[in-house]
Order: structure tokens, then C-alpha cells, then sequence
């Protein structure tokens, strides 16, 4: 304290104030900005076209979509919870694998043209979601409100969303092996032309509707309902939210069912776009981290407009850089993040 | 069996002499321990080389060889863990790190015909002890990367940062070819002190010791490596209670206990927190050497998240972290586990199958449920662990501070 | 009957103990402030009657029902609110919103009550669409005592209402509690500002040392060398 106080008197060291510009909203945007002209001139460098570069924007926004899904409900939970939810990328996977298994149950369609996907999987979507959510329910049933209720630190918490993760990834392991596979094999998936020589799949623009109507069910959840604002207000402050009356128990039930929920929407639109194996969701973790991180914990368009970042700037880099490194890509977004504004782009200045 | 057993329970007699004279009862001289130790130590050596049938004590051997890698990496976890308070789910990008480190470092380049299907970046075809310092070092130099910008953040950063890190050393070590021959194995990692079991038998030993190595065929090598290993377990365990004994040490423990009132005292909050995670990582660079001299051929699959990460975690919790002698029970205990599970499933695979015909085949994803059911347990239920934190008193305090 | 009867009250943070048999009253309809120095235990006492902390030892009635130990939602319901000191407002919720979560416990509509509150606060019915976060001490202030009347309570906690306000808001805030209090509200407040609350209270308890030291009207207080002697000083 002798110190803080010695400071107050002299006024801010000079690297405190740099500090405090480079740590300002605009310096991020210019950041990620500078970030992706960079990403432009290094493609251009390796003679991309700007036709190939405008076809990877736009397939990383669509990307963007998939990682909001995911996004979103991780930075709910987060915010709400406190508690960075390390099992998320498998309740995603979870997802995903469930409605593979929905689907041996199911007579398969005939694909809705021009999609490639039948009517079937569309009603799997619907009775998937509310089950991942009910997953993500009893994990915090059995075991995090139990460390809550002891009072845990927040690490162990994470510790065990940790062991939820491998517990999940287990039984997948266990039901359907470590083989990639897909929900539908042998189907064509053309790409049609969009605008300007860019080609997409029907499918991705789907899912791209599809995140962005479920996203806004959660924008309409989050303003217009009772309780979205009680999960924003404890998100803001659990103990202020206790003390109005809010019925904490009942925030952290809906935060995971939704969280969960839209985790196993995101599962199933990514399976879908690419395909399944059991450490996807793992994989897309880092992705996911990121998009919150850079969006501010807690804040649910922050994590779309942070996913969109992270999927455009994904995308891009693999225009000269091996796809592998996707999340390599976003991993280094995150650290430029945490060096220079950890609070995020929607977060107050100075706090994390 | 009778003619190399002496040589082999030679080799054997270390950990146990080391085990026996810990046990003794402190009041001793330390010279009377040491001697009561290596006698008893290497009669139960004997005893146990000459009783326990070759097929079973060979399983044991390579039992004990992994366990104390991983007892290398659960106390380079505890350092961290343990005594900071740091959380680190990227021990595998410092393993792996190690690992292929000290496996550059001591091959050499492949040439001619080889050279078609290896490639590595370089190869100095050093000595084992500079492969596992060059392993340490790598290590270590990427925590002093990683954990510069990142630890003075909040614990959930930094978690989630580790983890990046362990995926992204993991991605370059299977994409870059150039690198250390990703996603083909790297092979050719020499054995350290192999000339033991060769019947050249090793130029530098003199004539009586060689003579009692010689009955050492290339198969008992692991004997050999066992001595090795729990050497390595041996050093780091006396290093690291040395250690947090220390001034330093101390400053470690205030740190964690009370970081507000550690900085208003001046300490070095950021810094000191940056040496324990760096020194936790050379730690977990030593394993990874250990492991990559004990496999002779590595590749990026050895070090995924759930063999080099989660399961060292549960072993620290399981032992209680927060002791240097909780890591080490944790990791043999989980390794007994597992290993033990393995066993298990393999007498229930009529039963899995009866179930499903796909299910025998999946049987390790069975013992990863398992341990997955014991960390939340643990947690839940019991998480000192099994021996729990140490409580103790520095050497020289003697009511100075505390 | 007492609206709230605190008797023998001691509690405490871990093992430290802060109140030591601790007694106080408070009559419908009245305004009972707690004064005392710094580090005297007041914020601790209302903490207590909340059930923000568990008591140790002693009573607490609401009425005639114990409510000592049980958690603030179920304490929310009776008919008690509490205005904490810091951190009383939900930053990211717009003023409107804050009203809202105020009334969570009900489940009708809550348009009356956010009326009633805005008669009472008519800067805030201006500012009702604003972020809370983006507003100035006072009008926080005034967001988080609104919060705390929209369930019309019997009973309501002010925790240094006037904390870090220009003493022209200080005025304003207590001329509102003054106005809560004139539509039926109890009002049991800790406060810093010992003059200016005394001059508010029906009843006053000077808190030293975890317990009670004197306890009297406000305004014979406001003259008792005896509180002077003990810390009157503002």
C-alpha cells in the first residue's frame, strides 16, 4: 500500500500511461485490424488471390457462426458461474454424437435439396439441444454445486470441469470408438456461387442461419425476459443478485441449460460442416477461449463478435499456413489479447 | 537366472536403498542410515531378484521405469501446483518439449539410405546427460516464454493459456517435418549406459565392475534404465525439498499462502511465481528426456492431453499436493491403477463383448472413464488426496518468521 | 410490537468476533440509525439481520418470527431490503432493469411499482433506459435504494447511504429517506455522517467495540456529550 500511495503522489509512471493507451478499445481494434492485413499481405505474398481471400472471409464468418454457438454459451457460463467451463468443447462433441445416434434411430430422409441434410436431423437438432443442456445441468447438479456449496476456490472448480471434460470425451470414446465419422456418407455436397466468385456450401449457409436465429433467441432471452436479466444481473453480481431476492440456484439451472444447449446446437453444426471425431470439441476450446476473451467474460455479443474475429482471422491463415495451425491462429489472438487488454473489448479499463 | 541376478539386484538395490534409509528413523547419523540402507536395500534386492519369477519381474521393472517418469513429472507439477497455486494444463508441452529435446540432441543425422525417411533439424549425437540438460533448458526457456506475459493474470488465464501452449507444441511437432520427422516417429534415441548389457561391456568401467555386469544380456536393460530413472526421481525429490525449505522456498509458501501481504513485505510477487513455474517445467523437460531414452522412438501421439496432462494431475491430487512425497505415491499409485484397470478390463472383455461387439476393442477408453469417475471423486470427497500438504518448518527459521 | 428485535447479538468473520451482544429496536414506521467509530461493528450488525451472516449467538425477530441464520432470499420475501454500500447496482442493466430484479420474487407485472419509484426519484424516471453502470454516485444510489423499495417492504437496510456523496447529494439522499420513511417504511441505517443522521432519527445505538454504548432519541443524542465524547465528529 506504502507503494500505491507513493505513486498517487507522483501521478502515473510514464509506463503506466503507455500502458493505458495501448490497453484502450480502439488500440485493440487497430490491433486486429494490423492483425488481419497482416494475415492479407502475408496470402497476397504467396500469391493467393483476392478472390480466394474474400471467399475465406466469408467462409470464416460463417465459421464465425459455429464458434458463436459455442461462444456464446461459454461466456454465460462464465459470467454467471465464474468458472471457465473446460468441459464445453465436449458438451459440444457431446452433441454432436448424440445426434448421430439420433439418427440410427430415425429413418433417414431424403436430403432437403439443396441442403444435405434430411428433415431427420433437423428434429435431432431440436431434441439435442435440450439434452446437452440437461447434461450441462447435472454436471453442476452432482458436482459444482457441491464445491460451491464448500466454498471451493474457483480452481478447483475448473479442475473438475476438466474431469467432466474427460468424463464426457470417455463415453464417447466407449460408444463409438475414435473413428472419424459422419452423419451422412455418400452425399454430394456442391458448392454454389455466391457473389464475386465466392462459392460456399448450401449447408454452411444454413448453419450460418441457423446460429444467427438461435442467437438471436438468446438476444431476446437475455433482454425481454425476467430471467435473462437475472442471469445478466448475477453475471454482473452474484451477491448483489442474491441480496435482490434473485433466486441464484435457479440462474445457474437456466445458465447451463442454455449454455448446454447451445453448445450442442454448435456440435451438430460444426459435425455437420466438416465431421466427427471425439476430441473436436476439444480442439475448438481454444478457438472458443479466445472469441470470449476477446469479446469480455460474460458479455454474449462480445462472444459473437469475438467469434466472428476468430473465425475470419482462422480462415484466412490458411491461406498460407497449414489448417492444423487454425487454432494456433486463434491461440496467438488470445495472447495478444491477454499482453495488452485481458478485459476484452467490452470490458471496463484496468480490470480483468 | 542365478548368474546376472547379482548384477540385477545391484541395479534394483537403489531406489530400494534409498526407500529403506528414508524410512529409518531420523535420529540416526546420516552415515549409519546410508549404510543400514544400501545392506538392507540391496538384501531385499537380492531376495526379491532371486524369488519373483523373470516374466513377472520384468513387468515390474518397466512398471517402476514409468512410474518414475511420471513421479519426474508430477513433482515438476507440485512445484508448480503444489507450492504456487499455478494452474498448468499444458504439462504435455513441456514432456513433449523435453522429450524431443534430449532426442535432437543425442541422435545424429541420419545419412544415406536413411536419410530418405527421417529427417530431423539436428543432431549432435551428444551424450544422454546433455540431451536431458538440453531437455531441462528447452523446457524451461518456453515457460520463461509462456509464463511471462501470462502469469500475472488471473489463474483461469493462465489455464487456459497452458493449455494453447500444449496444443500448439503438439501441432508443430506433428506437422513440421523438417522438425523432428513429425508425424513419423522420431527413432534411433540411444540408451544411456546400454554398454552394460552389450558384451563389448563398457570401456571405462574397471576390470572387477565389468566383470560383474557381465552376465547382463541386452534383454535386462531395463534393470539398468530402472537404476536410471529412480536416480533422476531421487535427485529431483532431494533438490525440490531442499528447496522449499530455502529462503527461497519460504518466499514460495508466502506467496501462496497470502499473496497481499507477501507483496506489501516487497517480495517479488510476479517473479517469484515465474521461477517456480520455470523451475517446474525444467522438471517436467527432465521426465520428457527420461521418457524419450526410455522409448527410443517418439512421435507428437505420446503426448496428448490425456496421457501427458490429465493423468498427471490426478496422480498429484491423488497423492496430495502440495508434498513432494504425495507426487510420487500419486503417480505410482495412479500408474498402479491403471495399469491394474488394464488387467481388469482385459479379464472382462467376454463381458464387454457380450455387450457389444465394438466394446473389448475400446477397453483403455474404459480406464479413462475410471480415472476420470476417481479426479471428480477426489475431488469431491476427498481432496487432500492421500497424504495431503505438507505442514513444516523451514530449516534455519527457528521462530524467525512465520 | 417491534418490527425488528435484535437481542444478544454476536457474530463475527471466521474466528475474529465483531458484535458482542448486540440489542436493538425497531418500531414500525421508524427511522433507528447505528453510529459508532470506524471498525466498530455497524456494517457487521446489518450484515447479521440480513443473513449475509450467520449469528453466533443471540436473536433476531422479524415480528415475532426468528429470522436469525436464514438466507436473504427467503428474508427478501418477509418484507426486510437492503441496500449494501458498495457494488449496489447491476452495472451492465439499465436503470429500468435494476428496478426490475428488484421485484424478482414477484411474479406479476411491475409496472405500479416502477411508477412509485420513479415518483420518488424523478431523476431516475429521465434516466430510466440508462446503463446504471454509466451513472454518477448519487444516482446509483438512488437506483439501488429504488431497487430495494420495489417490493414495498416493512422494513428497509441503508448501509451509509450518504458514503463518498457531495454533501449536496448527502442532503438529497436523506431528504428521500425522509420521504421513504413518510409512506410507512421503517428505516434502519448505519451511517457514518453521525450529525446529519441523528438529525433523521426517531432512535438512535452509538456501536463501540461490537456493543452497544448509549442508545437514545436522535435529536437528544445530537446534544449528549457523552457521543461527543465517543466520536461525534461527522
Amino acid at each position: 500500500m506504502a507503494r500505491a500511495l507513493a505513486r498517487r503522489a507522483v501521478g502515473p509512471r510514464p509506463s503506466a500511461r503507455l500502458r493505458r493507451v495501448l490497453g484502450s478499445r480502439t488500440a485493440l481494434v487497430a490491433l486486429l485490424a494490423l492483425l488481419l492485413l497482416t494475415l492479407w499481405w502475408l496470402a497476397a505474398s504467396q500469391g493467393v488471390t483476392g478472390q480466394r481471400l474474400l471467399s475465406l472471409a466469408v467462409r470464416g464468418a460463417l465459421l464465425g457462426g459455429i464458434l458463436a454457438l459455442g461462444a456464446i454459451g461459454l461466456t454465460l457460463i462464465f459470467g454467471v458461474l465464474r468458472i471457465p467451463n473446460f468441459a464445453h468443447g465436449d458438451l459440444m462433441t457431446w452433441g454432436a454424437y448424440l445426434a448421430l445416434f439420433g439418427l440410427t434411430l430415425l429413418p433417414a430422409g431424403p436430403p432437403l435439396a439443396p441442403f444435405s441434410f434430411g428433415a431427420e436431423l433437423l428434429v435431432l437438432l431440436v431434441l439435442v439441444m435440450p439434452l446437452v443442456g440437461l447434461t450441462g445441468y447435472l454436471l453442476d447438479r452432482l458436482v459444482f454445486r457441491r464445491l460451491r456449496a464448500r466454498r471451493a476456490p474457483s480452481v478447483i472448480l475448473a479442475m473438475a470441469a476438466l474431469g467432466g471434460a474427460f468424463l464426457l470425451r470417455s463415453v464417447i470414446y466407449l460408444g463409438w470408438g475414435a473413428d472419424f465419422r459422419n452423419f451422412y456418407t455418400g452425399r454430394p455436397r456442391p458448392a454454389v456461387e455466391l457473389f464475386a466468385g465466392i462459392r460456399v456450401r448450401p449447408d454452411q449457409l444454413f448453419i450460418l442461419g441457423l446460429a444467427l436465429l438461435l442467437i438471436f433467441l438468446v438476444y431476446l432471452l437475455l433482454e425481454r425476459t425476467k430471467m435473462g436479466k437475472a442471469m445478466r444481473a448475477t453475471a454482473d453480481n452474484a451477491d448483489l443478485a442474491r441480496i435482490s431476492g434473485i433466486d441464484t440456484e435457479s440462474v445457474i439451472r437456466w445458465t447451463w441449460l442454455i449454455g448446454g444447449g447451445l453448445a450442442g446446437a454448435g456440435g451438430v453444426m460444426f459435425a455437420l460442416d466438416t465431421q466427427l471425431r471425439p476430441e473436436m470439441g476439444w480442439w475448438l476450446m481454444l478457438p472458443l477461449f479466445s472469441s470470449v476473451i476477446l469479446g469480455t467474460i460474460g458479455h454474449a455479443y462480445g462472444a459473437l463478435l469475438g467469434a466472428l474475429v476468430i473465425g475470419v482471422v482462422w480462415q484466412m491463415s490458411t491461406a498460407f499456413l497449414n489448417p492444423a495451425y487454425g487454432p494456433g491462429v486463434a491461440f496467438v489472438v488470445l495472447i495478444l489479447v491477454l499482453l495488452f487488454r485481458p478485459q476484452g473489448i467490452f470490458g471496463k479499463p484496468g480490470g480483468t | 537366472m542365478g548368474e546376472a541376478s547379482l548384477a540385477k539386484s545391484l541395479l534394483l538395490a537403489l531406489p530400494l536403498w534409498f526407500l529403506v534409509a528414508r524410512a529409518l528413523p531420523a535420529r540416526l547419523p546420516w552415515l549409519a542410515r546410508a549404510a543400514l540402507g544400501a545392506a538392507a536395500g540391496w538384501a531385499a534386492a537380492l531376495a526379491v531378484t532371486l524369488v519373483v519369477p523373470s516374466g513377472l519381474m520384468a513387468y515390474l521393472v518397466s512398471f517402476a521405469i514409468v512410474g518414475s517418469i511420471y513421479a519426474v513429472l508430477a513433482l515438476g507439477l507440485n512445484v508448480q501446483w503444489g507450492y504456487t497455486g499455478l494452474f498448468n494444463i499444458g504439462i504435455a508441452a513441456f514432456f513433449a518439449l523435453g522429450a524431443f529435446t534430449s532426442a535432437l540432441v543425442t541422435t545424429s543425422m541420419p545419412s544415406g539410405a536413411a536419410a530418405a525417411f527421417s529427417q530431423q533439424a539436428f543432431g549432435l549425437g551428444a551424450p544422454f546427460l546433455a540431451g536431458v540438460l538440453a531437455a531441462g533448458a528447452a523446457a524451461g526457456l518456453l515457460a520463461l516464454l509462456v509464463g511471462g506475459p501470462t502469469l500475472r493474470l488471473r489463474e483461469d488465464y493462465l489455464a487456459i493459456a497452458t493449455i494453447g501452449i500444449a496444443e500448439l507444441v503438439r501441432l508443430v511437432f506433428q506437422n513440421e517435418r523438417w522438425l523432428a520427422n513429425g508425424p513419423q516417429p522420431l527413432r534411433g534415441i540411444p540408451q544411456p549406459l546400454a554398454c552394460l548389457v552389450r558384451d563389448a561391456g563398457c570401456g571405462w568401467l574397471p576390470a572387477p565392475l565389468a566383470a560383474l555386469f557381465d552376465p547382463l544380456a541386452p534383454r535386462d536393460y531395463p534393470y539398468v534404465y530402472l537404476a536410471i530413472a529412480t536416480l533422476f526421481v531421487i535427485v529431483v525429490y532431494l533438490v525440490l525439498e531442499r528447496a522449499i525449505r530455502s529462503p527461497w522456498g519460504r518466499v514460495l509458501r508466502a506467496v501462496r499462502e497470502d499473496e497481499a501481504a507477501a507483496a506489501m513485505v516487497g517480495k517479488n510477487v510476479a517473479r517469484v511465481r515465474l521461477q517456480a513455474f520455470v523451475v517446474g517445467a525444467v522438471i517436467m523437460g527432465l521426465g520428457g528426456a527420461l521418457y524419450a531414452h526410455y522409448m527410443i522412438a517418439i512421435d507428437y501421439t505420446h503426448f496428448d492431453a490425456l496421457y501427458a496432462t490429465f493423468l498427471v494431475w490426478v496422480m498429484l491430487m491423488l497423492g496430495g499436493s502440495g508434498n513432494n512425497r504425495g507426487a510420487i505415491l500419486g503417480a505410482f499409485a495412479l500408474w498402479g491403477v491403471w495399469t491394474g484397470a488394464a488387467f481388469v478390463v482385459d479379464l472382462a472383455r467376454p463381458l464387454l463383448a457380450a455387450i457389444s461387439s465394438d466394446l473389448p476393442a475400446r477397453g483403455p477408453y474404459l480406464r479413462l472413464l475410471l480415472i476420470a469417475l476417481l479426479m471428480l471423486f477426489i475431488l469431491l470427497y476427498r481432496p487432500k488426496g492421500l497424504i495431503g500438504e505438507e505442514r513444516f518448518v523451514s530449516r534455519d527459521s527457528q521462530g524467525q518468521d512465520g | 410490537m417491534a418490527l425488528l428485535t435484535v437481542e444478544g447479538l454476536t457474530t463475527g468473520y471466521g474466528e475474529m468476533e465483531v458484535l458482542r451482544s448486540l440489542s436493538l429496536r425497531v418500531e414500525p414506521g421508524r427511522i433507528v440509525s447505528i453510529i459508532g467509530p470506524n471498525g466498530a461493528g455497524k456494517s457487521t450488525a446489518m450484515k447479521a439481520v440480513f443473513g449475509l451472516l450467520k449469528p453466533w449467538q443471540g436473536s433476531i425477530r422479524f415480528g415475532e418470527r426468528e429470522i436469525g441464520g436464514l438466507s436473504p432470499d427467503r428474508i427478501v420475501r418477509l418484507g426486510m431490503c437492503y441496500v449494501p454500500q458498495t457494488d449496489n447496482v447491476f452495472p451492465s442493466l439499465t436503470v429500468e432493469e435494476n428496478l426490475e430484479m428488484g421485484a424478482f420474487v414477484l411474479s406479476g407485472p411491475t409496472k405500479e411499482r416502477k411508477e412509485r419509484v420513479y415518483e420518488l426519484f424523478p431523476r431516475l424516471a429521465e434516466r430510466r433506459r440508462q446503463r446504471a453502470g454509466k451513472m454518477s454516485g448519487g444516482e446509483r444510489q438512488m437506483v439501488a435504494m429504488g431497487r430495494a423499495l420495489m417490493l414495498d417492504p416493512k422494513l428497509l437496510l441503508l448501509d451509509e447511504p450518504s458514503a463518498g456523496l457531495a454533501p449536496l447529494l448527502v442532503d438529497l439522499i436523506f431528504e428521500k429517506v425522509r420521504d421513504i420513511n413518510a409512506a410507512g417504511v421503517a428505516v434502519l441505517m448505519v451511517e457514518q455522517n453521525a450529525r446529519k443522521s441523528l438529525e433523521l432519527a426517531d432512535h438512535a445505538y452509538v456501536l463501540v467495540g461490537g456493543s452497544n454504548a448509549i442508545d437514545g432519541a436522535g435529536r437528544d443524542l445530537l446534544g449528549d456529550p457523552e457521543v461527543g465524547r465517543l466520536y461525534l465528529g461527522g
